[in-house]
């Protein structure tokens, strides 16, 4: 087998498949990175997974999982003023809770250099929106590469750290999903462990730092004087690059992943435009898009997300009096999901008739989409079952991030707004305002608690806020990939200490703080009517580990034996609570009606049993499949 | 070289990355570009997934057009009808492990389970050559994968690759009894 953490640091040049994560961690490895940070979210939780791959003692860098985005990009600066090269990366939405940090970056001299790593996610594949964030590249002044695949993201990376270090300024590397995502073979190059000292080199002298008073202007007008002067460099970087078709009529400009989208719908075009392809999108090579832009009579920019490239290429146009027929945006549809080829393929075909683009027509599936759904055994599901017993129709449920995001799906119906993480108390304490009539409750994972949740548990204690918060502990980050928080007992490098979510809140002054195992359900709905029963802030924790996490690590463990549950079918009374108001996927209804469970679902834990009013299920054990015995 | 395109689907926890994975480093071991794409995040926690795998060019987008695969692999047999309307070309190919997770509308009894005749009514419609596989003795269901490899395999779905390069790719992913458990399963089938 392959071993990951080898290939990341070997010695000489090679050639692997990676994926575009992947390829960043090699990339952080050549470019000499000594501290990476991060708080996990998709498209990027990859590369910590490749970063834990090698082992904690062979790694050239510091690691951590810090607390949250904002914290994971101050631990980063930190270094990187302390004269370390410096990498954070998190995902899209993770740059807003980063951002009072983020926007002062510019100001400061990043002695080390510090790379920002964004994983964009245009379609919301695994986000709450699809936000572009170049726009936060704009606002602070500071430079952005956009790589298209996995080798690029490589190369990107080591040009943004390289660049980073000689001028001391941040640098962004914006990844989308499916860069992220795709696999691909990567020539690297060599790399040889240097010897970098454990020297301290902050020195305020090479500041300021203190972005206080007039010293906040003067700091932004040397940000401003940076980004300048590597204008000149942007207009020869080798990111930016132009496939020359021949073609003096159409021209395209584009830039990421709708490039290789673009190249596969210019497949079977005979008069291929020519296009001019960005990597580095801020700031923008002006005169070499001014030069493309006269070389061609009509230049279609095809932009994911939202308008900036057609913006500044039309006003590039307009300060240079150049007349092509610029062709950008032309409805709001054009701003919204990810321009995978079959979203490319119809937009041309608007601008171009005359290329005969073929534009699939293909019928609509008569199926209703599967949308992801809490796994057998979900702590969160009995949760849900058991909360709902308590509550009354109109009372009022907040939704919060994680994995227990999905009991806002029928037949569970718990969780009826979301903003962002950590929302919930907030937005739950708005909600009890002017309103004796509605009870109201709000949820909160364990990883986001510590994430973004606690300043507004605070509030809701500080303003005696009338609400039940209950918090959906199971001990990890699970929804992002298991990834420890400061309650799990370890961290990146190894145990520590866990954080009690109840001493806290005692230290807190909550008074009123219920604990219990989810599958215990008939306790849990009595908790929750004492709770709401209750006038100011309660907390109930409704706690159960992660059964995916459990069942993987139990199934590795030699003798293991799956044990599943069983429908006595003499014994049902088809109330089918179990398939309809419980809703395990493990069960599944035949044509008949009748209730079956699928053991390739059913992991038997048994917290359907007590769902089922006449008794009909039990536990069997099944001679069913063995552990593997090694790990993977 | 032509092109060859596979579109694999299936539901988050069937072990699509593992099978997609093998396909793609079985073309590498047979020299054959290759580039591919898999879902991450959320989908994985019971959503339908899907992985693209594409042979023949490398400078290329992963994503693969609607109604243009050559090979649809799927691990369900939902999502096997799912796929065929939205990625398998006229003239295809369509393989699928023959069991069902069902979807929440059919455990609600809102949409009816797809059966297996509906499958073969639809391909012939469509032109698309249809292969069901199903391994009762399994002894884990987390080796259906490897009963569509072996399948795949044994009916040589995929030009350019055969039976050594699927080896070489399952060693470079597997080690210890997990790898013997694999390879016993999909020679098995394979022949
Ligand atoms: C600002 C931000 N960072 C990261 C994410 C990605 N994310 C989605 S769910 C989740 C974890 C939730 O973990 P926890 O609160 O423990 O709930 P669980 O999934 O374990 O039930 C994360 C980090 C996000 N949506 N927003």
């Amino acid at each position: 087998m392959k071993s990951l953490g080898e290939i990341l640091l070997r010695n000489s040049s090679f050639e692997e498949i990676v994926i575009g994560n992947t390829a960043i961690v090699r990339a952080m490895v050549e470019s000499g990175v000594r501290v990476v940070t991060t708080y996990p979210g998709s498209p990027t939780p990859e590369i910590a997974s490749a970063v834990l791959s090698i082992p904690q003692k062979d790694r050239p860098f510091y690691f951590e999982y810090s607390t949250n985005e904002k914290v994971a990009t101050e631990v980063a600066f930190g270094a990187s003023i302390n004269g370390h090269l410096a990498c954070v990366f998190f995902k899209s939405v993770g740059l807003n809770v980063a951002a009072d940090s983020f926007v002062q970056l510019g100001h400061m001299e990043l002695l080390g250099g510090m790379v920002i790593v964004l994983g964009d996610d245009p379609g919301a594949n695994s986000s709450q929106n699809e936000q572009d964030n170049r726009h936060y590249a704009h606002m602070t002044y500071t430079p952005l590469f956009e790589p298209a695949t996995p080798a690029e993201a490589y190369e990107m990376f080591i040009e943004a750290a390289s660049i980073s270090r000689k001028r001391r300024m941040p640098v962004v590397v914006r990844m989308t999903t499916h860069v992220c995502h795709a696999k691909q073979k990567v020539l690297f190059s060599f790399w040889k462990a240097g010897k970098n000292g454990d020297i301290s080199r902050f020195d305020p002298a090479n500041g300021p730092y203190i972005p206080i008073a007039k010293a906040a202007l003067d700091m932004k007008k040397k940000a401003i004087e940076k980004i300048r002067n590597f204008q000149e460099y942007a207009e020869t970087s080798p990111s930016n690059s132009i496939d020359d078709n021949g073609n003096r009529v159409k021209g395209i400009i584009t830039a990421g992943l709708p490039y290789l989208s673009i190249l596969e719908i210019l497949e079977d075009v005979s008069e291929k435009p020519d296009i001019l392809k960005l990597g580095l999108v801020h700031p923008l090579p002006a005169q070499r898009i001014a030069g493309f832009l006269r070389g061609h009579t009509e230049v279609v920019i095809i932009e994911e997300l939202d308008d900036l490239l057609e913006r500044e290429i039309k006003s590039i146009a307009y300060e240079k009096g150049i007349n092509t027929r610029i062709i950008g945006k032309t409805c709001d549809e054009d701003w919204i999901g990810e321009y995978t080829p079959d979203r490319v393929a119809p937009i041309m075909d608007r601008v171009w008739p005359e290329m005969e683009i073929s534009v699939e027509d293909v019928p609509d599936i008569p199926l209703a989409p599967r949308p992801p759904q809490m796994c057998p055994g979900c702590g969160h599901r009995s949760a849900f079952h058991a909360i709902k017993q308590a509550l009354s129709e109109k009372d009022i449920t907040v939704a919060d991030i994680g994995c227990h995001t999905l009991g806002f799906l029928p037949p569970y119906n718990m969780g009826q707004a979301l903003l962002s993480m950590g929302h919930s108390t907030g937005t739950a304490s708005g909600l009890s305002l002017f309103n004796d009539q509605r009870r109201v409750v709000a949820f909160l994972g364990d990883s986001t608690l510590f994430h973004a949740g606690i300043p507004g548990i605070i509030n809701a204690i500080f303003n005696s806020h009338n609400l039940t918060l209950v918090i959906m502990e199971n001990g990890t980050t699970a929804m992002t990939g298991h990834q420890n928080h400061p309650g799990s007992g370890a961290n990146a490098r190894g145990p520590v200490m866990a954080i009690s979510i109840d001493r806290m809140l005692e230290g807190l002054g909550v008074t009123n703080i219920r604990r219990i195992d989810t599958y215990s359900q008939g306790k849990l709905t009595s908790m929750i009517e004492e709770a709401v029963a209750e006038k100011g802030f309660s907390v109930v924790i409704a706690s159960h580990p992660c059964m995916l996490k459990f069942t993987r690590e139990q199934r590795r463990k030699p003798g293991f034996i799956q044990k599943t549950v069983d429908i006595d079918q003499d014994k049902c009374t088809l109330a089918r609570s179990c398939v309809a108001e419980f809703a395990c996927p493990s069960f599944q209804r035949l044509q008949d009606g009748t209730i079956r469970v699928n053991p390739e679902l059913c992991i038997g834990d048994a917290s359907c049993i007590q769902t089922c009013p006449s008794k009909a299920i039990s536990l069997k054990k099944s001679s069913g499949s063995q552990g593997e015995g090694d790990t993977e | 070289m032509k092109r060859f395109d596979i579109y694999l689907i299936g539901v988050g926890g069937q072990g699509i990355g593992l099978l997609s994975e093998t396909i793609l480093r079985a073309a590498d071991h047979g020299n054959i570009p290759v580039s591919g794409v898999d879902t991450h995040g959320l989908a994985q926690r019971g959503g339908m997934v899907v992985s693209h795998v594409r042979l023949g060019s490398t400078l290329t987008t992963p994503l693969i057009r609607r109604g243009r695969a050559d090979l649809v692999v799927a691990l369900e047999r939902t999502e096997a009808y799912r796929a065929l309307y939205s990625h398998a070309r006229s003239g295809g190919t369509l393989v699928y492990y023959d069991t069902s997770w069902q979807t929440l509308g059919a455990r609600l009894g809102r949409e009816e389970e797809v059966s297996n005749s509906l499958l073969e009514r639809e391909c012939l419609k469509r032109k698309v050559n249809l292969h069901g596989v199903r391994m009762e003795e399994l002894e884990d269901y987390r080796m259906q994968n490897m009963v569509l490899l072996g399948k795949i395999a044994s009916l040589s779905l995929v030009p350019y690759i055969g039976k050594e390069q699927y080896e070489e790719a399952m060693d470079d992913l597997m080690a210890g009894t997990m790898l013997e458990k694999n390879l016993e399963v999909f020679r098995k089938i394979a022949g």
